[in-house]
C-alpha cells in the first residue's frame, strides 16, 4: 500500500472541495478499494472519507419511488422493510451477494462502483489493459472461466461483480450526483457503466470528483420479482451467471418484462429486444427460448467460459418459467 | 522410576491396559478443548502474535512476477531508501519454498527463478505497511527462461521417483495378461487438480537474537526437524536454535516443512538488530509454501461375470519442481483395499517449473480414492451389482499384495452400520430417477482407508507434591486436539481429575516429538505420555510395596488392597518425573495396519444449472480407540467438509503458459463455505488395534477426507446420470451432460 493523505468530509460541499483538491478517490466502506490499495493494483494518492455524509437515508420519493442514500450500507438495503415488499428483487440480489460481514460494510455507491474479480487484474505482474492500459489482457487467452461473453472487446473480457447493480438495473433505477462544480445531475443506470472498448480502465461515466448521493427507484413495477444466481459454491462466490427478472401476466400474456443480467458481461446487462419479445405474448417454453436465443445471439466464449452460453441460456428460461408459472395456469 | 528415555518399541501387540480399565474415567470422553476457552478468548498466542508490544520490525517478501529465470540483478537500493526501511535481506540464500518434510534444509533459490511467485528479497522495516510497499520498489533484471508448466506436457519426461511414503511400484502377478482376457474390463482415466493446504493461519515466524542464539516463534507441525531447517538456512548450529509452536491454526501438511518465513525472520533479524515478524500474505502462502500435486491416474479393473476383480492396475502421474523427489502417494490405498491376484500400481514423477509439491492433507488417499472410489461405483454399476455388494464381493483376507496380515479391519461393519443409518436400500436404483421440483437427488457411497503410522516420540510427565501432573513434549497441537487428548490420557493413567494436568506443548526445549502429521501425532505422542505415565506409576507401586497391577489410581488417590492414600502423601514432598519415548518396532512390519470407514451421501443436482448440493453425509469410521470423542469427531467433520471441497470446488489454476498460480486468494479458491456444508453425521465403531499403538488407537484425522468425493461424485451419477472423471465436479462439468431440463 503506498502512502496517501487522508481526509474526511464533513459535508458535500467539502467532499467535493476534497477531491478536487486532491486528485483524490472517494472512500466509504472501503470493502473493495483497500484490497486493491494493498495490492497496489490502485494507488490513489489521497483518499476522502464520505461515510460520514448524510446519505444513509431510504426515503419515499413524490412520485411513490424510492430515493436510497448512497451511504446506506447493503445489509441496511436488504433488510428495509419497503425495498422487501415493494421491491424484492433488489433485497434477494443484496443478499446472494458476499457475507454478513461485508454487507454491514459496503455501502450502495460503492457496490455500484466496485471493480471486477478478473484474476489477471488482482495479479499486478500479470498485463491487464485495465489496471495498465496498453500491456496487453493475459484473460483472452488465460484462464477465463469467470469472464465475460457479451460485449467484450479485444481489450478486456473481464465481468462486473454486483449484484445489487443487476437488480437495480431491471428496476430502472437512476444514480443522482454531485458534480465538482456543486451541481447535481441524474444518470440513467443503464447509462451508468461502460463496456470495455478501447478504454477498459474506465468502467463509468462518473467524471473526476463526480460524488453518488442517491440511486433513486421508480414506483415498484408489477409482477413477479426473482433474483437466480448460478455460482460455484452456495455463498460467497461471484455469480457465473445471474438474472434479476421481474415480469407481469395479465390475462394469459405477458404485460411487462424487465429482465437483467450479472455475469454475463462488463456492465449489469439489460436487452430490451428480448423484453419486448416477450410482451405481448402468451408464456411458453418456445417463447422462453426464443428470448433466451435472442439474448445470446452476440455471445461468444473464450474456452473456459463456453459453458455460459448455455448456462445463460438454461437459467433464463427457468426463470421466465418461474415468473410466469402461476397465471399461465 | 528410570532416569533414561524409557524406550518402548511396538515389536509387539500390547495386552490389556490401564487405559482398559477406565479407572477415572475420562479416555475417549468429549470433553471440550484443554485450550478452547484461551483460544476463544484471544488469550492463545499464534506465531506472528509473540513479542506483542516490544520493539520489534517488520518483514515483507518481495516474490518473482515469471515463471523461469536466471536472476541477473536484484536493485534494492530503492527499497532500502524508503521511509521506514531497515534492511532488505536478498541473494542466494533465500529459500525457493517451504522445506520438504523430513529434509535436513529447504532449496535455496541460487541466483534463479525456478517458480511464479518464488521468494527473491525479504524487506525489513519500521512498519508492516513500510515493508509491504518498499517490497514493490525492488528491482529485478531477469534473463527468461524457458518454463515447464503443464504435467500434461511432461509425461514423456516422468520418471520413477524411488521410494517416498510408498514404493513408486507395487505389481504382483501378470497384470495385463489376465486383464486382457477379464470377463469384464473396465479403463478409465481421472484427473485431479492441484489443492492448496489454504490453512486459516498463515504461515508466520518472529525471530529474536540473543547473541548467537536464536528463539523462533513460527506456525509449524514438526519441530523435530523444523528446528534442523531453520538453523541450516540462517547457518547456525541446531543447538542455537529454539523454536516454539504452542498454538497452530491449522496445518494441512503445508507446515511439515517450515515456510520461507522463519529463515527469512531470523535473517532479517540479524541484520536489523531487533526481533522481526514476517507473516505471508494470503497470496504468498499460495505461492511460496507449497502444494498438491495434480494427477492424472489410470484406473484398469478386470473382473469374472460375477463381479470378483482379478486383476487391478492404478497408474499415476504427478509432479514436482526441481531436485524435490517428493510424489503424492496416489495409490497408497489401493495397495491393500480390495483383493485381486494380479496388480499393478505405479507412480511416475515429472518435473514442471511451478511451486513444489509436498504433502498436503491425506496425501494419496485424498485424490487416489476419488479415482479408485468412483471406479468401484462405476464397474458395480457396470455389472448390475449394489457398489456395497460389489465391494464385500472383493473384500481381502490379509493384504493382498504382500499377504500380510491385517492388525484390524472393520470394513465390512463400516458399510453395513453407514448402510443401515443411511438407509442406503432407499436410494434410487436408475440414474435421474428422482426429482424434487428443479433438483434431482441421488445417493452414494464410497470406502474409505488410511494406512496407520506411528512414529518416534518421547514425553516426560511431572508429578508435583500437591498431586497435579505436567505433561512435556514438543508435540504440536494444530487445531486437532492434542492438548486435550494427552491430559485426557495422563488424567486416565494417573487417576486424576482432567483439571490436575498441565500439558506444555509445541516448544524444542521439551522433549523431542513425531509432531503432527499423517495422522501419526495422537498415538504417537500419545504413546509416550503413556509410557511416562506408566513410569510414575511403577515408582508409586514401588513407594507402596505393591505391583504396579495392583494400584488403582483414581481422584488423586491411590488405592492398594485395603489402603487408599492420596497422592501427595506417598509424594512426601518430592516431585517424580517419568519418562517415555515410543518408537515403532516389528508390528508394523508383520501386519498391515490402517484405519478405515465408509461414507454415504446424498445429493442435489440442479437440472437448469448443475449446480450441486451435498444434502446429507454420514461417515461411519473404525480407528481403534477414540480418545476425545468431541475432538475425532470435529477431525471427521474437517476431513469431510476437505472432501466435499475435492469433489465440488477446490482446484489450484495454472496459468500454462507463464505458471502463474491463477487464482491465489480465497475469493477464486473455492473452500467450502458454510452454506455448502449440510448436517454432517459422524459415527465410531468400537475397535481396538493392540498392534497399532500402546493406546490401542489408529490415525484419524485424514482417514474421514478419503473417499469422500467419490461419494459424492457417486451420488451425482446417481442423480442425474452425469460422471465426472475430471476434478473438481462443478456446474459447467455436469451441465454439459445433464438430460433436458
Amino acid at each position: 500500500m503506498r502512502e496517501f493523505a487522508y481526509s474526511r468530509a464533513g459535508d458535500l460541499e467539502e467532499a467535493g472541495r476534497l477531491a478536487e483538491e486532491q486528485a483524490g478517490r472517494f472512500i466509504a466502506g472501503g470493502t473493495n478499494l483497500l484490497d486493491l490499495m494493498k495490492l497496489e493494483v490502485e494507488t490513489p494518492k489521497a483518499l476522502v472519507d464520505v461515510s460520514r455524509l448524510p446519505l444513509g437515508e431510504i426515503s419515499p420519493t413524490e412520485d411513490g419511488g424510492l430515493r436510497i442514500g448512497a451511504m446506506v450500507t447493503n445489509a441496511d438495503l436488504a433488510a428495509d422493510q419497503t425495498v422487501r415488499r415493494d421491491y424484492p428483487v433488489l433485497s434477494r440480489a443484496l443478499l446472494a451477494g458476499a457475507s454478513g460481514q461485508l454487507r454491514n460494510k459496503a455501502t450502495t455507491g460503492g457496490n455500484l462502483l466496485q471493480r471486477t474479480r478478473c484474476y489477471y487484474f488482482y495479479e499486478t505482474s500479470a498485463p491487464c489493459n485495465k489496471r495498465n492500459p496498453g500491456s496487453g489482457c493475459a484473460a483472452l487467452d488465460g484462464f477465463n472461466r469467470i469472464h465475460a461473453i457479451l460485449g467484450t472487446s479485444d481489450q478486456c473480457i473481464a465481468t462486473h461483480p454486483s449484484d445489487m447493480a443487476v437488480a437495480m438495473l431491471a428496476l430502472d433505477a437512476s444514480v443522482e450526483t454531485r458534480l465538482p462544480d456543486g451541481g447535481s445531475r441524474t444518470i440513467a443506470l443503464k447509462n451508468f457503466h461502460r463496456l470495455p472498448g478501447q478504454t477498459p480502465e474506465v468502467e463509468s461515466n462518473l467524471q473526476p470528483g463526480e460524488l453518488i448521493t442517491s440511486v433513486v427507484l421508480p414506483p415498484p413495477p408489477k409482477g413477479r420479482h426473482i433474483y437466480r444466481k448460478v455460482r460455484d459454491r452456495a455463498s460467497y462466490a461471484f455469480a457465473l451467471v445471474s438474472v434479476a427478472a421481474i415480469v407481469a401476466v395479465e390475462n394469459g400474456k405477458i404485460a411487462s418484462a424487465r429482465l437483467a443480467f450479472g455475469g454475463l458481461a462488463h456492465k449489469p446487462w439489460r436487452d430490451r429486444a428480448v423484453e419486448e419479445a416477450l410482451i405481448g405474448q402468451e408464456p411458453s417454453e418456445a417463447l422462453f427460448e426464443e428470448a433466451a436465443d435472442l439474448l445470446l445471439k452476440e455471445a461468444a466464449g473464450h474456452g473456459h467460459n463456453d459453458f455460459k452460453i448455455p448456462l445463460g441460456r438454461r437459467t433464463l428460461i427457468a426463470v421466465l418459467s418461474e415468473a410466469t408459472k402461476e397465471a399461465a395456469q | 522410576m528410570t532416569t533414561d528415555a524409557n524406550t518402548y518399541a511396538m515389536d509387539e501387540a500390547v495386552g490389556e491396559t490401564r487405559l482398559d480399565r477406565g479407572t477415572q474415567g475420562v479416555l475417549g470422553k468429549p470433553l471440550n478443548r484443554y485450550e478452547g476457552a484461551l483460544k476463544v478468548s484471544g488469550r492463545a498466542p499464534y506465531a506472528y502474535e509473540h513479542l506483542a508490544g516490544e520493539d520489534v520490525a517488520y518483514g515483507f517478501m518481495v516474490t518473482a512476477g515469471i515463471g523461469r529465470a536466471k536472476i541477473r540483478s536484484v536493485d534494492t537500493s530503492k527499497a532500502e531508501a524508503a521511509p521506514g526501511v531497515l534492511t532488505v535481506i536478498s541473494g542466494d540464500d533465500v529459500l525457493r519454498a517451504s522445506a520438504l518434510p523430513m529434509a535436513p534444509a529447504a532449496q535455496t533459490i541460487d541466483g534463479e527463478v525456478f517458480h511464479y511467485g518464488q521468494p527473491l528479497a525479504l524487506v525489513v522495516a519500521e512498519t508492516f505497511e513500510a515493508a509491504r510497499h518498499a517490497a514493490t520498489l525492488v528491482e529485478t533484471l531477469y534473463e527468461p527462461g524457458q518454463g515447464r508448466y503443464s504435467l500434461r506436457d511432461q509425461l514423456d519426461e516422468a520418471v520413477n521417483p524411488g521410494p517416498g511414503a510408498m514404493q513408486p511400484d507395487n505389481l504382483r502377478g501378470e497384470f495385463e495378461a489376465v486383464f486382457a482376457e477379464a470377463e469384464v474390463q473396465f479403463d478409465e482415466t481421472y484427473t485431479t487438480p492441484s489443492h492448496s493446504a489454504a490453512a486459516m493461519e498463515p504461515h508466520a515466524s518472529v525471530a529474536k537474537w540473543d547473541g548467537d542464539n536464536l528463539t523462533v516463534w513460527s506456525s509449524c507441525q514438526l519441530l523435530e526437524t523444523n528446528v534442523i531447517q531453520i538453523a541450516n538456512g540462517v547457518g547456525v548450529p541446531v543447538e542455537n536454535v529454539r523454536l516454539l509452536s504452542p498454538y497452530v491454526g491449522g496445518g494441512f501438511g503445508s507446515k511439515l516443512g517450515i515456510g520461507p518465513d522463519a529463515v527469512l525472520a531470523a535473517l532479517g533479524a540479524k541484520a536489523a538488530g531487533k526481533p522481526v515478524k514476517v507473516a505471508l500474505s494470503r497470496q504468498h502462502v499460495f505461492q511460496t509454501t507449497s502444494r498438491r500435486s495434480e494427477t492424472i491416474q489410470r484406473v484398469r479393473i478386470g473382473t469374472t461375470k460375477e463381479g470378483r476383480i482379478t486383476a487391478l492396475a492404478h497408474e499415476n502421474f504427478v509432479v514436482n519442481s526441481t531436485g524435490n523427489s517428493f510424489f503424492e502417494p496416489v495409490a497408497i490405498s489401493t495397495v491393500f483395499l480390495y483383493a485381486g491376484e494380479n496388480r499393478k500400481i505405479t507412480h511416475r514423477l515429472a518435473e514442471t517449473d511451478v511451486l513444489m509439491t509436498a504433502s498436503v492433507r491425506a496425501p494419496g488417499e485424498a485424490v487416489g480414492m476419488l479415482s479408485l472410489e468412483s471406479a468401484m461405483d462405476e464397474l458395480a454399476i457396470r455389472l448390475d451389482l449394489d457398489p456395497i455388494e460389489f465391494r464385500k464381493l472383493n473384500e481381502p483376507e490379509v493384504a493382498p499384495q504382500d499377504d500380510l496380515p491385517f492388525s484390524s479391519r472393520k470394513l465390512l461393519q463400516c458399510y453395513e452400520e453407514g448402510a443401515s443409518r443411511f438407509g442406503w436400500q432407499n436410494r434410487p436404483e436408475k440414474p435421474a430417477s428422482r426429482r424434487e421440483g428443479e433438483w434431482w437427488i441421488g445417493s452414494g457411497m464410497a470406502a474409505a482407508s488410511r494406512s496407520h503410522q506411528l512414529m518416534k516420540s518421547s514425553a516426560e510427565v511431572e508429578l508435583a507434591p500437591d498431586g497435579r501432573a505436567t505433561v512435556r513434549t514438543a508435540m504440536t497441537d494444530i487445531g486437532t486436539g492434542s492438548y486435550t487428548i494427552l491430559q485426557q490420557i495422563t488424567a486416565e493413567m494417573l487417576g486424576l481429575p482432567p483439571g490436575h494436568v498441565t500439558v506444555l506443548l509445541g516448544d524444542t526445549a521439551l522433549p523431542p516429538s513425531s509432531g503432527s502429521g499423517g495422522s501419526w501425532g495422537a498415538n504417537s505422542a500419545g504413546s509416550s505420555v503413556y509410557l511416562a505415565c506408566e513410569d510414575l506409576v511403577r515408582e508409586l507401586a514401588k513407594r507402596l510395596d505393591v505391583d504396579p497391577s495392583d494400584l488403582t489410581l483414581k481422584d488423586g488417590q491411590a488405592i492398594a488392597g485395603n489402603r487408599q492414600i492420596p497422592l501427595g502423601e506417598i509424594l512426601g514432598g518430592e516431585t517424580l518425573t517419568g519418562r517415555g519415548t515410543i518408537e515403532p518396532g516389528k508390528t508394523a512390519e508383520t501386519t498391515n495396519q490402517a484405519s478405515y470407514g465408509a461414507h454415504f451421501c446424498e445429493v442435489a443436482v440442479n437440472a437448469v444449472t448443475g449446480e450441486t448440493r451435498v444434502r446429507r453425509l454420514l461417515t461411519v469410521a473404525a480407528a481403534g480407540r477414540i480418545l476425545n470423542e468431541k475432538t475425532a469427531t470435529s477431525q471427521c467433520y474437517g476431513g469431510q467438509i476437505w472432501g466435499i471441497g475435492s469433489a465440488l470446488e477446490e482446484e489450484l489454476v495454472i496459468d500454462p503458459r507463464t505458471g502463474l498460480l491463477v487464482n491465489h486468494d480465497l475469493a477464486e479458491y473455492h473452500v467450502p463455505v458454510n452454506a455448502d456444508v449440510p448436517q454432517l453425521e459422524v459415527v465410531f465403531l468400537e475397535e481396538r488395534d493392540t498392534a497399532a499403538s500402546l493406546l490401542a488407537g489408529k490415525g484419524l484425522g485424514e482417514l474421514a477426507l478419503a473417499g469422500v468425493g467419490a461419494a459424492i461424485t457417486n451420488a451425482i451419477y446417481n442423480a442425474c446420470g452425469v460422471r465426472v472423471r475430471d476434478y473438481p465436479a462443478t456446474l459447467d462439468k455436469v451441465l454439459a451432460g445433464l438430460p433436458d431440463a
